[in-house]
Order: structure tokens, then sequence, then C-alpha cells
């Protein structure tokens, strides 16, 4: 499309001040304390006041007249103000304390949850799936309702030892925060791409298509006099990558393709240092629409750490402090060669120690 | 399309449950937006099939180099109205605030361009707007832009920044997260909108070590508020704390899960050996009404963090353990780092390499010469274990007129560019 028209160009993120609450504006960095005011909300008590948060489910992907809903909320109970959180809760924030009680029975009769503070299990990151991705073995958007459908009593309260945060991510890119979450869901391919000999010499550049591959699986061929590539099978391992870059590749196979549940990551520097997500369970089909197998595996890993963990115990830690052997012997999930690491760097997560378990 | 002509059988079983359901949500908006309506029935298929039929490539806006993912559908002759469904990513108000207001703009513009949804937010922290032909894209840009609402970030170049929501609602926020995210995104918007390096670069700014912006692991430079005097300890409030919980609970939830066992309970005060003190937060978590991060504030910064493709999972490192953020000074300098690591990364790393796995091949004394910045304890869990060490006292100059500078393992080559070599057709 042309563009004759002088057009404003990079303006950057929106001033904020313009919608921060008038008492967030008074007290901005003036925060004293914090009071939890039981499951999804909470008081912060600054210098001059305070304001009052109430914290919302959120499928995230959301239409117009669900927005609507949300701004006609905060326009009659919060000013007008809201926000979202880093996990795609919505949070209304309120100056009137005695808006609290009507807003969340207004919320829950608009089939929406409250809570996901504290001790609780908050909103589920997640990535595109099959609803806008091109390289998804599987679906987030469905995976997440299904699996919160499951969990939603530890959204709705905060009984659980610590904070519990669950990601979903529908392919090996991992758009979504799974390598570092308590619980991670994850979709995988198990098979290598199937090359498209007829289209690809015309829909791929083939030095690009060969520099995409972490392994150094795929090598230039010719064909009929055509150039096209070819894959190593035993050095791939369904990454993606070449499909991102060249379409004559896909990887998806319904039948083989599915979902891996992963544990004990964490961010937060609270205690211990920040973890990545360990193998749990290598492969669960893919059983749309309710994920039956996954939703069940998730739930029983919540509730043996619900159990058994310590106050304040991730379960990251709480893992490290039981050990691995009992995990697996209390999950009653299979040990397989699967989980023994064989990438780079594997040897750093074999045990050097005589630290044995029984 | 009236909503009973939509035959989903498979996802109308997602409508049941506590869990908030999209499917109820996009069916009520296929109502009036068949695209939406199309959406979901390609979906469904999807689901019958487990199958995904969308297909990506590149668009870009006259004077932008990213902020569109473009989306095809390979079922385009069956479902025409979704055969483009492009996403526009917008940048954030930043912390995530919004007035009913200024959202009510964005769903007009979707409303008048696009599908009429979108997602809040995505996992780069834009908002993405969903639902756009070729054409029409264009217009909603403008509008977006007539509105003040700017494209966010794709491609190799500064991604779009989140930040938690720091001092506009949180007492452990060690800096402004929000006024450092507007500065940096105004400030280097160029390299947002007009990707030139090797790989994408993306910031994340929390305010404590809690990390709500889940940085370290999401960003190659995070940016965590720390502080580095004492704690600040209130006597009175601590009492009181422990008169509520109890001696037992205090010393077997608080001080025995100290990682340093710094912090000690002394009948119902507090006593912190605050140079052992590594600023996990633990402690002022649980007491935050008695406790509270010190005085002498600012970030560390933290370089390198990624997800798993190409070279594994990395977190990011420590690579200044202590940066004021408080004046404009704090913030050139601060910058001045930034733009350092740009420029020597930008020259040196390969196509497709992230910061972090730029510093993996060359190693991080050689980035440090190169970016200027001394080594330091801090930056290192332990010193090395193994006895290679190439003493540049003794080696040939490595880097062309910068003897005993940065390694020539900058112009080492990758594995599988070698390989390639000559086999090239
Ligand atoms: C008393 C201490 C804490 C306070 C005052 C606090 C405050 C907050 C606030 C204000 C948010 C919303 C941030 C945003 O969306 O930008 C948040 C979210 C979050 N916090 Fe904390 N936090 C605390 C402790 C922790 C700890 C100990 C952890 C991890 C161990 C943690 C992990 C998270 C995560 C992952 C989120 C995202 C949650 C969501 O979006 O629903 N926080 N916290
Ligand atoms: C053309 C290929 C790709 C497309 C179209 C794509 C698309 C996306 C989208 C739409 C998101 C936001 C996800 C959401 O909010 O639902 C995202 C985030 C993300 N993508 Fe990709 N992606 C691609 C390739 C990759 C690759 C190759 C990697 C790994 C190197 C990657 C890593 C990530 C990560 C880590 C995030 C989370 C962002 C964050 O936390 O800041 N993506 N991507
Ligand atoms: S995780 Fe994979 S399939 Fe999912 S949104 Fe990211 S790139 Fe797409
Ligand atoms: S899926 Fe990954 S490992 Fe396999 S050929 Fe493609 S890029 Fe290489
Ligand atoms: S990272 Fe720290 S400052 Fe930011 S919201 Fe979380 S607890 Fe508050
Ligand atoms: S912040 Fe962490 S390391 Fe410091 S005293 Fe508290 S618990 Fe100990």
């Amino acid at each position: 499309m042309a563009t004759e028209v002088e057009r404003k160009t990079d303006i950057g993120p929106p001033s904020y001040e313009q919608f921060l609450h008038p008492i967030i504006k008074e007290n901005y960095g003036k925060w004293k304390y914090h009071n939890n005011l039981g499951p999804g909300v909470l008081e912060h008590v600054g210098e001059t006041g305070s304001i009052f948060t109430v914290r919302v489910s959120s499928p995230r992907l959301v239409s117009t007249n669900f927005l609507n809903m949300i701004m006609d909320l905060a326009d009659k109970y919060s000013d007008g103000y809201f926000r979202f959180t880093s996990r795609n809760n919505i949070e209304f924030l309120l100056a009137n304390k005695d808006n609290i009680e009507p807003l969340k029975q207004e919320v829950e009769a608009n089939g929406l949850l409250v809570g996901g503070t504290n001790n609780a299990i908050s909103n589920i990151v997640h990535t595109q799936g099959w609803v806008h991705c091109h390289s998804a073995a599987t679906d987030a958007s469905g995976l997440v309702k299904s699996v919160m459908d499951e969990l939603a009593e530890y959204f709705t309260s905060e009984k659980l030892p610590a904070k519990l945060r669950v990601a979903v991510a529908c392919c090996l890119n991992m758009c979504g925060a799974v390598h570092a979450s308590d619980i991670a869901i994850l979709g995988v391919h198990r098979t290598p791409p199937k090359i498209d000999n007829q289209t690809l010499p015309n829909l791929c550049e083939i030095p690009t298509t060969v520099a995409s591959c972490p392994n150094n699986a795929i090598r230039p061929t010719s064909i009929e006099g055509k150039t096209t590539v070819k894959v190593d099978e035993d050095k791939c391992m369904y990454c993606g990558n070449c499909y991102t870059v060249c379409p004559a590749m896909p990887l998806a196979d319904p039948l083989n393709d599915g979902v891996s549940i992963w544990v004990g990551g964490k961010i937060c520097n609270a205690r211990s240092e920040p973890m990545f997500t360990k193998l749990a369970i290598p492969y669960l089909p893919n059983n749309p629409p309710r994920w039956p197998e996954v939703t069940s595996a998730v739930k029983k890993i919540v509730e043996i750490y619900a159990d058994n963990a310590k106050p304040y115990e991730r379960v990251g830690e709480w893992i490290n402090r039981i050990g691995w052997p009992r995990f697996f012997d209390m999950s009653g999930i299979e040990f397989t060669k699967y989980h023994l690491d064989d990438f780079r760097h594997a040897g750093t997560t074999y045990r050097r120690s005589l630290h044995n378990r029984y | 399309m009236p909503d009973n002509e939509l035959k989903l059988p498979l996802l109308d079983q997602l409508e049941e449950g506590p869990w908030p359901s999209f499917v109820k949500d996009l069916k009520e908006q296929a109502a009036r937006r068949p695209q939406v309506g199309q959406l979901l029935e390609q979906l469904e298929q999807s689901y019958e099939n487990r199958w995904d039929y969308w297909r990506g490539t590149a668009i870009n806006v006259p004077g932008y180099g990213g902020g569109i993912i473009a989306r095809y559908s390979d079922l385009g002759e069956k479902f025409p109205q979704v055969a483009q469904f492009h996403t526009i990513r917008v940048i954030e108000s930043p912390g995530f605030v919004y007035s009913a207001d200024a959202l009510r703009q964005l769903c007009d513009i979707s409303e008048e361009y696009g599908a009429g949804i979108m997602q809040l937010h995505g996992m780069t922290g834009d908002i993405l707007l969903l639902g756009y032909d070729n054409e029409k894209m264009m217009d909603a840009c403008e509008a977006l832009m007539d509105n003040g609402w700017d494209l966010g970030g794709s491609g190799n170049g500064m991604r779009t920044i989140p930040c938690c929501i720091g001092p506009a609602r949180c007492e452990m926020a060690c800096y402004d997260t929000l006024m450092l995210t507007k500065y940096l995104t105004d400030k280097y918007i160029g390299y947002l909108h007009r990707p030139e390096f090797p790989y994408k670069f993306k910031f994340k700014l929390s305010g404590c070590g809690n990390d709500c912006a889940n940085s370290v692991s999401r960003s190659d430079m995070p940016v965590i508020g720390t502080w580095r005097d004492d704690i600040q300890v209130d006597q009175e409030a601590v009492t009181r704390f422990v008169k509520e919980m109890g001696q037992e609970w205090v010393i077997g939830n608080v001080t025995s899960r100290c990682p340093t066992r710094c912090i000690h309970l002394n009948g119902d005060q507090i006593e912190i050996d605050n140079r052992n003190c590594v600023r996990c937060m633990h402690c002022i978590n649980v007491m935050h009404l008695a406790l509270a991060p010190g005085k002498d504030r600012g970030a560390t910064l933290l370089i390198g963090g990624k997800r798993t493709v190409r070279s594994g999972d990395m977190v990011a490192s420590v690579l200044v353990p202590f940066q004021k953020l408080d004046s404009d000074g704090a913030y050139r300098a601060f910058s001045g780092i930034v733009e350092r690591i740009w420029d020597f990364w930008g020259e040196h790393g390969n196509e497709h390499e992230r910061v972090g796995e730029f510093i993996d091949r060359v190693g991080l004394g050689t980035f440090l010469d190169g970016v200027g910045l001394e080594p330091d304890p801090q930056m290192v869990a332990n010193p090395r274990s193994n006895p290679f060490i190439k003493f540049e006292e003794y080696a040939a100059p490595r880097l062309d007129g910068e003897p005993h500078k940065a390694a020539n393992v900058l112009n080492r080559e990758p594995d599988r560019e070698e390989d390639y070599e000559g086999e090239q057709p």
C-alpha cells in the first residue's frame, strides 16, 4: 500500500502515567507494605492510602466482547483502571474497599474466577498452538483450559506449600516460559521432517535450510537434477527449526506427536537459585479436546507436592530435598532411558556422589 | 453467522468447567464476525486430525522491519475468511497498566479492521491483535499509530520490553521498572523497528530478585533489582510477627531457610549478618511487614538467557553485579554498556547467534574485553576447574592490532558452516 501521507512512526510505548490510578500515582515508589485479604485480593498500603487489587482469571485469547465486560466492570468498580499480570491474569485496582465484594460477585457471575495470589496456582502462561502457530505439536488454549478446569481449586485457594507456576508451550521452540516453571507441559514432535522434494526447490533457500539445523542433520542433495535436501535421521532430534525456515519439511505427525511433562523449574531467587525444569514424563498422547492423560498426570504431581512439601518449598526445592528417586517412586512415573540427557553438556546431569537413597 | 451453524463437536466440550472458556467467548464473537467462526472451524479440524494448518512468513509495514506475524491458512479455500489471518504486535503499556478508555480504542480498531480478538499479552510482552488480512493490516497499523500505539518487535532486533509492576504497586521494587522500560524502548526504538542484530535481543525488567517478569530465563539481558546496604528491619514489627507466629515457626520457616544462614532470631528480634546475605528475598517475602530491601538500591545486569534452540538452555549470568538506576547519569552508564554489547556482538556474532551463545563460543573473558568490563568473582559460581589456560602474555597477538586482547576464537566459524563449506551448490 502506498503511504504518501506523513505518518508518525517510532512512537514507542504509551506513557503509562496516564493509566495509573491516582492513588498509585501518589504512592508510586512509596509503598510501605501489603496485606493479603484472601485468595485473589491484595491491599497495598502507601503513604497516602491503600490500593486494593482483585486478581481474575483470563483465557488470554479474548474477544472485544470479553474485554467490554472487563472494562465495564472497571468503570463501575475501579475508576476504569486495571492491569494484566505477567501470567495473563487481569487485576482490577480499586480505591474503595467496599467495592471488592460486589466486584467479586459480578466477576464470578460472568464465569471468571478470583484467585491466583500467594500460594496458589496462577494462570498458565501459554503459547499459540493450533489456534495460530505454524509448528505446533499440540494446542495451547484447549490444553490450558482442560488443565485449569482440573486445577481450578488451587487457583481460588492458597492452600499449596508455595507458589506453583504452570506453563504450556506447543513445540520445542518453547515460546512459553516452560523451561523455568514448577510444572511445564510441552508439545513434542517425535519424527523427523518429511521432505516434499517436489515443492522444496521452489519454496526454500537451500543454504538457509541447511544452516537452520542445530544438529548438522541437513545436507544438500540432488534429486532428478533439482537441488533439494536430505535429513540424516539419526542426527535429527525433531526440533522443527528447519520447518520454520522451509515449509516443505513438515514434522507434524498426528499419530506420534504428543505432550511431555517437566517439573521443578524456578525463576525467583528466594532461597535457592533459579532452576530449569527437568523431564518427568517423556510422552503422553495428544488427546483433544480434553487431554485426559495430561490433566490427570499434572493433577497427580500437584497433589503429591501439596501433601509432601514443606511450607515455602517450590516443586524443584522439594524434589531436591527428597531426591529424584523418591520423586519417581512417589509419583509412580516410570524412569526410562529418555530421562538420561544425551545432548550438549549431558554429563553435568549425571550424579557423581555416593548419595544414594533407599 | 449464527451460532447454531457452527458444527464444533470437539470444541464444544471445552465450554464446560470452572475455568473461563475461550471457546464460549469466541463462539459469541463468531455470531458477529464470520472470520472467528471459521477460525473455530479450522481449529475443530485441527482437533479432529491433530494437525496444524497455519503457515508463517514475514510481512512488513513501510518504515518498519518487524511487528507483524503473518499467518496463512492451508485451508484457505475451505475457510476463505481466515486465508490471511495475521497478528499485529503492539507495544504494551509498561507494567501492563491500562485505563478502560485506552483499551476501548484498541477494541474499536480491532473490530474495525480485524477479527475483534486479541491476546493480552503475548509472551514477548506485546499486545497481540489477531485476524488481519494483508490490506486491512496496513489500515489497522495506520489507525493504531494515529492513536499513539506503536508496533512491537520481531525478527533480529531488539524486542518489545516487558516489566513487572514494580514501584507502581510493589514495595519490593529496587528501581523504577516502568520508567526504564519506557526509556529503553524510546531510546532504542530504531533497533526495535528496523532489526539489524545477529539475532533477537530481549530485555526483561524485574524490580527485585522475585523476578516476577521471569527475566532470568527468558531474556538476553535481564535487569533485576537488588540493594547493597543492610536489609531494613523494623524490630517492633518483628516482635509482633514473632508473637503472632511463634518462635519455632519463625525459625523453621524464615531463619533456617536462609540460603547462607545469615539471619538469626534472638528472642523476638532479628539479627542479620548483612555481608553474607545474598539478597535472595526469602526473609523479606515472608516477613514483609517487618523487613524491606536496603536503601542503596539498584539492579544486577545479567546476560545471555535463552531457550533450547540451537545450543541448549541457558539461564542468564551476572554481567554487572550492581548498577545504580536512579539518575540520568546512571541511565547513561547503563545505556553505554548496552551499546558496547550490541557493537561487539553485532560485529563478531554469527548470524542467528544469540548473545548467550556468542559468549559461550568466545568465552566470558573475551566478551568482557570486548565490552570493556573487568572480571569480577561475582560473575561466576566458581572459578574454572580445567587447566587449559591461554596465558595472553605468551600468546601471539590474537586480534589484528589488538595484541593480548580479545582472543581469536572470535573468528572461529561454527562447526556446521565449516562442514558445509565446499558442498554449497
Ligand atoms: C511478598 C513477596 C512478593 C510480592 C510483594 C510479590 C508481588 C508480585 C506482584 C506485584 C506481581 C504482579 C507482577 C506483574 O504482573 O508484573 C507478582 C507476580 C508474580 N510473582 Fe510475585 N511477589 C512476591 C513474591 C514472589 C515470590 C517469592 C515469587 C517466586 C518464588 C514470585 C513470583 C511471581 C510470579 C511468577 C509472578 C507472575 C504471576 C502472575 O502473573 O500471575 N513472587 N508478584
Ligand atoms: C518463525 C518462527 C517463529 C514464530 C512465528 C514465533 C512466534 C512467536 C510468538 C507468536 C510468540 C509469542 C507467543 C505467545 O505469546 O503466545 C513467541 C515467543 C517466543 N518465541 Fe517464538 N516464534 C518463532 C520462532 C522461535 C524460535 C526459533 C525460538 C527460539 C530460538 C523462539 C523462542 C521464543 C521464545 C523464548 C518466546 C517467548 C518470548 C519471551 O518470553 O519473551 N521462537 N514466538
Ligand atoms: S511454542 Fe512453537 S508452536 Fe507454540 S507458539 Fe511458539 S513457535 Fe509456535
Ligand atoms: S527437525 Fe531440527 S534436528 Fe531435525 S532436521 Fe530439522 S532442524 Fe535438524
Ligand atoms: S519482581 Fe519484585 S518488585 Fe517486581 S513485582 Fe515482583 S516482587 Fe515486586
Ligand atoms: S534475603 Fe535471603 S540471604 Fe538475605 S537474610 Fe534474607 S533469607 Fe538470608
